[in-house]
């Protein structure tokens, strides 16, 4: 299943939603709101999605690891809006027969979306606010 | 033939043009390089962009292909998911 909601992500619903009997191994990836960036004090995160554009691009990728690696099943959930320090914002999980494989597709999925997905941040300090990595000059 | 088309703004491209989409008049047949130079024009502030993409319909787009009325545009500035 790939999603992108304005929810909470449901890590067991996500975990039950991908087991199965022939996986031996269950990789979760999950990527967290972090407290400060480059010595900065981050208040929160606020995400944005072209919705849209950004499951089609997700589906993309989850079909490329499926041609790469023998994916049994996956799920990749997205949040946007509002996110506090320590949430989830996005959730990837791949259920293969062996670990190396579960490891390795997740990791590519994780680095691909970074790369084409529609979907942007604003990082929310104590002094001000700033889109991660949109302008010349800024970090 | 004149025309106009809409196109979705998102995250900085939002924050610099002030608006969540814009109508952009075009002459027909127009492509994405063109809809990129009015809006160029039309918002310098888009040049600070580290890059900035298109999107038709959903897919990302060249800058030869061709757009119309009907196509759904965004523009796509660096994206920072995850």
């Amino acid at each position: 299943m790939i999603a992108i909601t304005v929810d909470p992500i449901d890590v067991a619903a996500a975990l039950k939603s991908i087991e199965l009997e022939q996986a031996g191994a269950i990789d979760l990836f999950l990527g967290v709101v972090r407290n400060s960036t480059q010595a900065r004090s981050v208040n929160r995160l606020e995400y944005e999605a072209y919705d849209r554009m950004a499951v089609s691009e997700m589906e993309k990728i989850a079909n490329e690891a499926h041609q790469r690696w023998p994916i049994l099943r996956y799920t990749i959930i997205h949040r946007k809006g509002t996110l506090q320090i320590g949430e989830i914002a996005i959730l990837i999980g791949v259920a293969t027969a062996h670990r190396g494989d579960a490891f390795v597709a997740c990791r590519y999925i994780i680095d691909t979306i970074k790369q084409t997905v529609p979907i942007w941040k604003k990082e929310v300090f104590m002094d001000g606010e700033e889109w991660v990595n949109a302008l010349f000059g800024l970090s | 033939m004149s025309a106009f088309i809409s196109v979705l703004l998102f995250g900085m491209t939002r924050d610099l043009t002030g608006h969540s989409s814009v109508l952009v008049p075009i002459h027909e047949p127009t492509r994405v390089g063109d809809l990129l130079s009015q809006l160029h024009q039309d918002y310098p502030a888009l040049a600070g962009l580290r890059t900035l993409l298109v999107a038709v319909n959903g897919e990302y787009a060249e800058v030869d292909q061709e757009i119309g009325p009907t196509d759904e545009i965004a523009l796509i500035p660096p994206v920072s998911g995850g």
